[in-house]
């Protein structure tokens, strides 16, 4: 938001009374005309700036939901009061909406009556030359050879060749005029267009995000190698919609993961940053397609459809058999845990409902196991160079018939009751003490975790964006500015000419111009005397 | 070169840039200790210059040809030669990290902070061809070597290949647009700075001549006009690394915003130098405040930068270990 320059408040009539005017309508004149001041507008940036801050430092639902429930948790006092007020959601309470809106009006209402008024600047000539030419700051007086007319003509050639706008007439002789003629030019009408593109494009980059907002949608899924996935609610993990999405409508892709690779740094520098991580898909634009291999990286999503499936992260999933009393298999699968490190010290539960008692198991998988003197179990390694489960075991009611949803991340032990503790190296079996079964550590597999999202306004904000950009260059780097030439014959034979410029844009040197103007009417003929101004 | 040798090599350049700079920093602050800039030999032509901003005679009286080298000048020449030796031998540095590494190098907050050096630097040297700027090289000298020192001691890593997030060719579009912003908003906070010191003292003077070491410096006025010109060249920089950035974030996490605490502080930023370039067209917010409003963008860059990197989980956190 550069400069909507100079006399922001000029703008509106001007021959208001100073007092405010009785009535509800001059009230509300009163009032949009405080509101659309420059003042406002300055304060109001200044607000949207301070009530950007808490929202960087407070965790936010949007991005972390799960960090805000810690807070919360961790702050029974002030934490419902800040959730009371949007502190967890900031960029979504209605505070931080009333100050952009707020700001937006203000611009609306000052950019609105600057075009009106640039569009006649725009089309009107450029005022005539001031009398005392000479008393501008920037002015030069020397003399030509040739006649008025002559000069003027070919100061007029000059200046339309480049391009400015230009105006030619004549000093009235009355009220001390002296009747000279002049040429009277003007540039960098630009600046203002620019300014108020900027301004304009302000608004079409918040209409875009809007559409991207009520339009668009995004969801987060893991998936394990050899799983699949399609697009519909209900295999999404987490999932938001704007209000004109239809949850059943989605685009019906889908995608299998075949493997996912990753690399992690083993030298000295960074060691355990990731290097690479690659999801080798087979995806489906419709459900009666041949399926296509695609690679899936960070930086390089997949298109399909319209959306786009991006690579955000990655874990194990430990694969179990379980066995009841009687050695029948009960559970047989990989389970998705969570990386709690940079190490992927992941934790994970296994709930086994048929079981019978049902068993629960709580695990950390540890990709690199160590057992720290302190910490107890973690890893110290990202890739797998020594993995483990360390398990906890718990036979009861895992509380799965209480009609309360419960998170597949968390184990309800309240009415279990605990069996015991075991680790276990791939290929391990262990059988649980009081005899109810035995676990086995079979080995595991990776997951990926991806965001999927469609937003039909990006390309409209990109495009806002950069039309933004140019109007703020043009606002920032093009100089308004005027120039005359005046001429009268010189009492010594030639034309006495003098060139004088006014700089209509805050420290705008414009002896560049005038020079140009010297040179150009000095070189049609040799160079007379010449006046230092 | 072996790598071993590149990375000594490397890591000697930004050692002996210290070095350098450090001479330099003593030089300026010398020439700020003796003597002043206008004495009555010189024309003074130039404050009228000044306080007309855009006034411009064209037929400028020559200047008079002999005046003597003060000592504090000639301690303001070697500081000036030294600050581009020290340029030079930074960016030798950084190249060399970047061959060490095999990439450009801007895969950690060691490596942003010398090239941040290097910005600082280079922005104020470009600045100085054609013009004086003798006087503001302590204040630019002083925030580059802070920001080294910080790197080889806080910051320090070995280089290695960059993490999965940064191989994007996004790392060299949007990463040096906000180096080259990160020097000319330094400068922009010196300039705004001295500024405020300027005019404090101006309004002390009464109108006289202010004397001491302020007396080399340019008058506020002149001051904020620079500081507006280079706030001025920054801004569509700035706007352009912030939209550079959301392009890229949208091909790397699947949004182009998302408030995470780097996109936050960076729109913070954005916020306030917007607000700079209108006080600057408001009545009553042109002289002090508006220079405070720089100060203020500025902060909220280093904000960003150091506190966002080091202190806050963010998307942006490649602080390296």
């Amino acid at each position: 938001m550069s400069n909507l320059t100079d006399d922001r408040r000029d703008v509106g009539p001007v021959d208001e009374p100073a007092l405010p005017p009785l009535g509800s309508v001059g009230l509300l004149r009163w009032m949009w005309r405080q509101l659309t001041s420059m003042r406002t507008a300055l304060i109001l940036l200044f607000l949207l700036a301070l009530a950007s801050i808490p929202g960087s430092v407070l965790p936010q639902r949007g991005t972390n939901p799960l960090r805000v429930d810690q807070w919360l948790a961790d702050n029974p006092t002030s934490g419902p009061v800040l959730d009371r007020f949007g502190f967890f959601d900031v960029y979504s309470s209605p505070w931080f909406a009333a100050v952009y809106l707020l700001l937006f009006i203000s611009l609306i209402g000052c950019v609105l009556p600057r075009t009106r008024l640039h569009w006649r600047a725009i089309k009107a000539p450029p005022p005539p030359a001031p009398r005392r030419l000479m008393r501008l700051p920037m002015a030069e007086e020397f003399v030509v050879p040739g006649d008025v007319d002559d000069v003027l003509a070919s100061a007029r050639d000059d200046l339309a060749s480049r391009r400015w706008r230009v105006r030619a007439g004549e000093s009235p002789t009355a009220n001390g005029g002296d009747g000279s003629c002049w040429v009277a030019a003007e540039k960098g009408y630009s600046r203002e267009t620019g300014n108020l593109v900027f301004h304009l494009a302000l608004i079409l980059v918040l209409v875009a995000v809007a559409v991207g907002g009520l339009f668009g949608w995004k969801g987060n899924v893991i998936v394990r190698e050899g799983s699949g996935f399609s697009n519909t609610l209900t295999q999404y993990d987490a999932w938001g919609g704007g209000r004109f999405v239809s949850p059943d409508a989605l685009a019906p892709f889908s995608f299998t993961l075949d493997t996912f690779t990753v690399d992690f740094e083993r030298g000295e520098a960074q060691r355990g940053a990731p290097r690479l991580f690659q999801a080798d898909v087979t995806y489906r634009a419709q459900p009666t397609d041949a399926g296509e291999p695609a690679t899936i990286q960070v930086n390089e999503p997949l298109s399909v459809d319209g959306a786009k499936v991006f690579l955000v992260g990655h874990g194990y999933a430990p694969h179990f058999v379980v066995r009841d009393s009687t050695g029948s298999v009960v559970f047989d699968d990989t389970v998705v845990f969570l990386p709690q490190d940079g190490n992927f010290t992941s934790s994970g539960v296994v709930k086994i409902p048929d079981a019978s008692p049902a068993l629960g198991l709580n695990g950390l998988f540890l990709p690199t196991a160590t057992l720290d003197d302190v910490l107890g179990p973690i890893s110290t390694f990202p890739g797998p160079d020594y993995p483990a489960v360390f398990l906890s075991a718990f036979k009861g009611d895992l509380g799965l018939d209480a009609g309360t949803p419960q998170s597949v991340y968390r184990l309800d032990t309240t009415s279990m009751e605990k069996i015991g503790l075991e680790s276990l190296l791939p290929g391990e079996t262990w059988t649980l003490p009081d005899g109810s079964g035995q676990v086995e550590f079979t080995g595991f597999q990776r997951w990926a975790s991806f965001q999927i999202a469609y937003d039909p306004g990006k390309e409209l904000t990109l495009a806002a964006a950069a039309v933004a950009l140019g109007g703020l260059m043009l606002s920032l780097f093009v100089r308004r500015r005027r120039i005359w030439v005046k001429a009268v014959p010189s009492a010594g034979g030639g034309t006495l000419v003098q060139v004088a410029g006014l700089a209509r844009s805050e420290a705008a040197d414009l002896s560049d111009d005038i020079r140009a103007m010297v040179t150009h009417l000095e070189s049609n003929g040799p160079a007379a005397e010449r006046n230092p101004g | 070169m072996t790598s071993i040798e590149l990375a000594q090599a490397s890591n000697a350049a930004v050692y002996a840039t210290m070095i350098v700079l450090s001479i330099a920093m003593v030089s300026f602050a010398v020439s700020f200790a003796l003597g002043r800039r206008r004495t009555a030999a010189l024309p003074q032509r130039v404050d009228v210059l000044q306080s007309a901003g855009s006034t411009v005679v064209i037929d400028r009286p020559e200047p008079p040809a002999e005046v003597p080298l003060e000592p504090g000048r000639r301690a303001a020449n070697i500081g000036m030669s030294l600050t581009w030796l020290a340029f030079f031998t930074l960016l030798l540095g950084v190249v060399l990290r970047g061959i060490w590494a095999g990439r450009v190098p801007w895969g950690n907050m060691y490596e942003f902070s010398i090239t941040a050096a290097l910005g600082i630097l280079g922005v104020f040297l470009a600045m100085s061809i054609g013009r004086d700027l003798r006087w503001l090289g302590l204040f630019v000298v002083i925030p580059a070597l802070l920001t080294l020192g910080m790197a080889v001691t806080v910051l320090y890593t070995e280089a290695a290949q960059l993490v999965p997030a940064l191989k994007s060719y996004w790392l060299v579009i949007h990463v040096s647009a906000a180096i080259i912003c990160a020097g000319a908003f330094t400068l922009a906070a010196a300039t705004a700075g001295l500024s405020l010191v300027r005019s404090r003292l101006e309004r002390k003077a009464g109108g006289a001549d202010v004397t001491g070491w302020a007396a080399r410096v340019p008058s506020s006025e002149k001051l904020q006009t620079m500081t507006n010109r280079t706030i001025a060249f920054t801004f569509p920089l700035w706007t352009f690394a912030v939209v550079a950035g959301a392009i890229w974030a949208e091909n790397a996490w699947g949004r182009y915003w998302g408030w995470d605490p780097k996109e936050t502080w960076a729109f913070i930023t954005w916020v306030v130098f917007a607000a700079y370039l209108h006080a600057r067209s408001t009545a009553g917010w042109r002289g002090d405040r508006a220079s405070w409003i720089v100060i203020a963008g500025w902060a909220a860059f280093i904000i960003n930068y150091f506190g966002v990197n080091i202190f806050v989980n963010s998307l942006h956190s490649y602080a390296g270990t």
